[in-house]
């Protein structure tokens, strides 16, 4: 570090270098900002239209000649197909959905992450690939003695020259004014004669093309690969909510921030380059919860709809619950071994969907990255055998401890944030939780995770582990329902359908908010806690972006409005995925099918349909 | 010009409009009054579109517009300027109006941004300012100014006088007759009587989503009755 102090010269280049990796990943981050700002729709899938990019451009870049026209004409043409793509997914998916719940869009869109991933499996294979380099732009310049890329120079430059046309784009011409019109109030726009359909078609080509250009730059700088998709979508996350969601000078901002807290923390600190980007993060939001640029967002309003406040399904009765339960324990002693496995793994998955429920369904507090405190809870047993030893029922006490502590702490900033805001700040907490996971090999053993977090004797057969999971993960689920209905719940409930008025009867919002954070933290740890014993082994992958929305789907599923949604949608969950693993190499663009399907056909999740049919035949 | 006929609109399950109807015809100013929760703005935001009514139907020129877009209703000529003024508050005065251009029509005025700075001589000089940084009353002159960059042959009123100082409220008067003038329809929704009395040739009152009476304004005027039951707060 010293040595780097002493060297200005290095301390440019390096700062060069992240200036050039901010360029990528402001596209990127301004096209899901621009799409966010008219539609309301947090697009995870921008991601997938990224490693497109990349993946179509390595691919127009082996057939184009390899001259300064053929590679740049290749990049244009790449993003344009994205683009391309971009509007079909607006024209078939989304369209359709623009007044479902935010949620549901959420997984419509990342039923197209795992679509674009095996399609992209099918065209390009799992081998990374390597891009030709910029032709004219192979070698190095020569700034200030030391040796730089040319082809990272121009993208220095790229970056904000796209700023400036998107500037010149949205001031100077009417399309543009329109759609900041549309970013604020569209509402309006739409009654003063404008069609919304054409400019929202108009605004996710744009940001379409925008996250395919980023992709396609990259091709000569870092292999294309698989693994693309959800890398980016994290960073461009951190990027669009510390620079301001809607905001494009914003987004540019923090794109170089980070990009330039990234080459200098890698050489300063290369152990921590990720957990140091999501603390960078987590210190501008605590002095600017809205972001460098922004501003809370009004909602869009829709004058048709009622303003009716959500009700809260009591028609789950506890007493079938215990029935259901005695059932489940009469099965121990007839599935067989493979079969009690699967159930373990739903009993535990269905815990760890409840926890998420609670915070989001009676909270209305969404988390992206709930396998944070899953992952908390696993790890935090498995270390416990690993360094101490320790015997199981310690395990699975440290377990909900140590989620639940982290979930006082992260609570902390994301309580005082609200929807898509705090859902992108817990996928960014959980982004740290993974990158430690990940990156201190020391302690965790990074990839190759715990192994040997074996249950203690009594638990050892599958029969008497399938019992207690079934014991620990049942009174778990049933005293959440308790405090669902307890004061508590009443409190968190009145909290999240008017925080004003809730605030007037003397309700400490905040603190409520806090403590029902913490709480799903908790639970969320207890069930990664089992998992570690029940699986025998502990992984990074447990607090992947991925695990944190399987999570929400098994929620938005099963609905959000009842308990129950949750349960029955882990058990669909882990049902469909067995069955779809078994059946096919493709299950993941089956599964990423049947969800937009679902979507589709039930906006409000399937226990909410099952719901409403019981009430219209009543 | 415009009809409503048996109008039925709900929010959710709350049963807004029943059974309303009223009848505008080619260059009138019809009030539409009534106490506060009656049902004036919606029964606006149902002929624009963005409240689209249960049963019933809506004509305007001869032609149903019930069940279509909004865009398509505004495009048909009706312009809508909502009691909230909703105005673009990051765009430029400008900029707010371009929002609201559509074509120019044959039967109707064409607005162009310096015909609307004559009618509303303070928002020519705020043209670059930000919409979010100019006074409520230049607010409701500009979203009124908005309305009539779409060159619309009827115009939606939404409680235009609400929240203004007394002077705006002449001025307010001064610009809807002035509009008459021009040729255009008026669908004016009041709470206040005298200001409706100003610029109104008939009114029809509203309560509880029903229509209570219909008469010219001078009519209203005298029936000290009327006005006790259904609009004196
Ligand atoms: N989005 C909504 N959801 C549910 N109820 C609504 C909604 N908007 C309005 N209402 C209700 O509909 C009724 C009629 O409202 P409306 O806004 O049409 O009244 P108004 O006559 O314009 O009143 P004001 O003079 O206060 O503007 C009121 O009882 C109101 O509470
Ligand atoms: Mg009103």
């Amino acid at each position: 570090m010293e040595a780097f102090l002493a060297n200005p010269e290095q301390a440019l280049v390096q700062l060069l270098t992240g200036l050039a990796g901010a360029s990528s990943l402001f596209l990127v981050a301004s096209g899901l900002s621009i799409i966010f700002g008219v539609t309301r729709i947090v697009n995870f899938a921008h991601g997938s239209f990224y490693m497109l990019g990349a993946f179509i451009a390595y691919s127009a870049l082996e057939h184009l000649p390899r001259t300064p026209l053929g590679f740049w004409g290749g990049v244009l043409a790449a993003a344009l197909a994205v683009a391309a793509i971009g509007l079909v997914v607006e024209l078939v998916l989304l369209r359709r959905i623009y007044r479902a719940p935010e949620l549901f869009q959420l997984l419509a869109t990342f039923g197209v992450v795992l679509v674009v991933q095996d399609i992209a499996l099918a065209v390009w294979g799992a081998e990374d690939l390597l891009g030709p380099r910029a032709p004219g732009l192979r070698g190095a310049v020569t700034i200030l003695g030391q040796p730089f890329p040319a082809y990272d120079l121009v993208l220095v430059f790229i970056g904000p020259a796209v700023l400036g046309l998107l500037m010149l784009l949205f001031h100077a011409t009417r399309w543009g004014v329109l759609v900041r019109a549309a970013t604020q109030d569209r509402e309006m726009v739409q009654a003063l004669g404008v069609n919304q359909a054409w400019l929202f078609t108009g605004v996710f080509a744009l940001g379409s093309f925008l996250a395919g250009l980023g992709g396609a730059l990259q091709v000569p700088r870092e292999a294309a690969s698989l693994h693309m998709d959800l890398a980016i979508i994290a960073e461009v996350f951190v990027v669009v909510v510390v620079g301001g969601l809607g905001s494009i000078p914003g987004a540019f901002l923090a794109a170089l921030l980070i990009a330039v807290v990234h080459a200098f923390g890698i050489v300063i600190f290369p152990k921590i380059t990720l957990a140091l980007i999501f603390l960078v993060m987590a210190v501008v939001l605590v002095f600017r919860p809205y972001g460098l640029l922004g501003r809370p967002l009004a909602p869009q309003r829709a004058s048709g709809d009622a303003l009716a406040a959500r009700g809260y399904g009591k028609s789950d009765y506890p007493g079938l619950g215990l029935a259901v339960i005695a059932a489940l324990a009469l099965l121990a002693f007839a599935g067989g071994d493979y079969a009690l496995t699967v159930l373990t793994e739903i009993l535990i998955l269905a815990l760890f969907a409840a926890s998420l429920h609670f915070m989001m369904g009676p909270g209305g507090m969404a988390s992206f990255g709930h396998a944070a405190y899953f992952g908390l809870g696993a790890y935090g047993a498995a270390l416990l055998v690993k360094y101490w030893a320790a015997p199981m029922a310690l395990g699975l006490l440290a377990a909900p401890l140590a989620a639940g502590f982290m979930g006082v702490v992260f609570g902390w900033f994301c309580v005082r944030l609200s929807g898509v805001y705090l859902a992108m700040l817990t996928l960014a907490f959980a982004q740290i939780v993974w990158s430690i996971a990940f990156q201190w090999v020391e302690v965790t053993g990074g990839d190759n995770g715990v192994l040997g977090v074996w249950p203690s004797e009594w638990a050892h057969a599958k029969e008497a582990y399938y019992l207690l999971a079934l014991a620990l993960c049942g009174a778990s689920i049933l005293l959440l329902r308790r405090m669902i209905f307890a004061p508590f719940g009443f409190a968190l409930r009145a909290g999240r359908d008017s925080p004003l008025r809730a605030e007037a009867t003397g309700i400490d919002l905040a603190l409520v908010q806090r403590v029902a954070f913490s709480i799903a933290a908790a639970f969320a740890g207890l069930a990664g806690g089992l998992f570690a014993y029940a699986t025998g082994s502990v992984f990074p992958t447990y607090i992947s972006i991925s695990r944190s929305v399987d999570a929400l789907l098994m929620v938005l599923l099963g609905g959000v409005e009842t308990l129950t949604g949750p349960v029955i949608g882990a058990a669909l969950f882990v049902g469909l995925q067995e069955q779809l693993a078994r059946a096919t190499e493709l299950w993941r663009l089956l599964l990423g099918l049947i969800i937009i399907l679902l979507v589709l056909a039930f906006p409000q999740g399937i226990a909410g349909a099952a719901q409403r049919l019981v009430a219209r035949r009543a | 010009m415009l009809s409503l006929a048996r109008i039925d609109a709900f929010y959710g399950r709350a049963h807004i409009l029943a059974g309303v109807s009223l009848a505008l015809a080619k260059g009138e100013v019809l009030a539409l009054l009534g106490r506060n929760g009656a049902g004036k703005s919606t029964t606006l935001k149902t002929i624009i579109g963005l409240v689209p009514p249960a049963s019933g139907e809506i004509l305007f020129e001869g032609r149903r517009i019930d069940g279509l877009p909004p865009n398509r209703i505004a495009q048909l000529g009706i312009g809508w300027v909502p009691e909230d003024r909703r105005i673009f508050t990051d765009l430029t005065v400008t900029e707010n109006l371009e929002v609201g251009r559509q074509p120019p029509r044959e039967d109707t005025p064409a607005w162009t941004p310096e015909r609307l700075f004559a009618l509303f001589p303070n928002l020519a000089e705020l043209r670059n300012r930000s919409g979010g940084r100019i006074s409520g009353g230049e607010q409701q002159m500009l979203t009124i100014a908005r309305t009539l960059m779409g060159n619309p042959k009827l115009v939606l009123l939404d409680e235009p006088s609400e929240g203004l100082a007394p002077k705006v409220v002449e001025q307010m008067a001064e610009t809807i007759l002035a509009l008459k003038r021009e040729g255009l329809a008026i669908l004016l929704s009041e709470q206040n009587l005298h200001f409706a009395r100003l610029v109104a040739d008939r009114a029809s009152i509203i309560e509880k989503g029903r229509i209570r009476y219909e008469g010219t304004m001078d009519a209203l005027a005298r029936d000290a009755d009327v006005q006790r039951e259904y609009l004196s707060a």
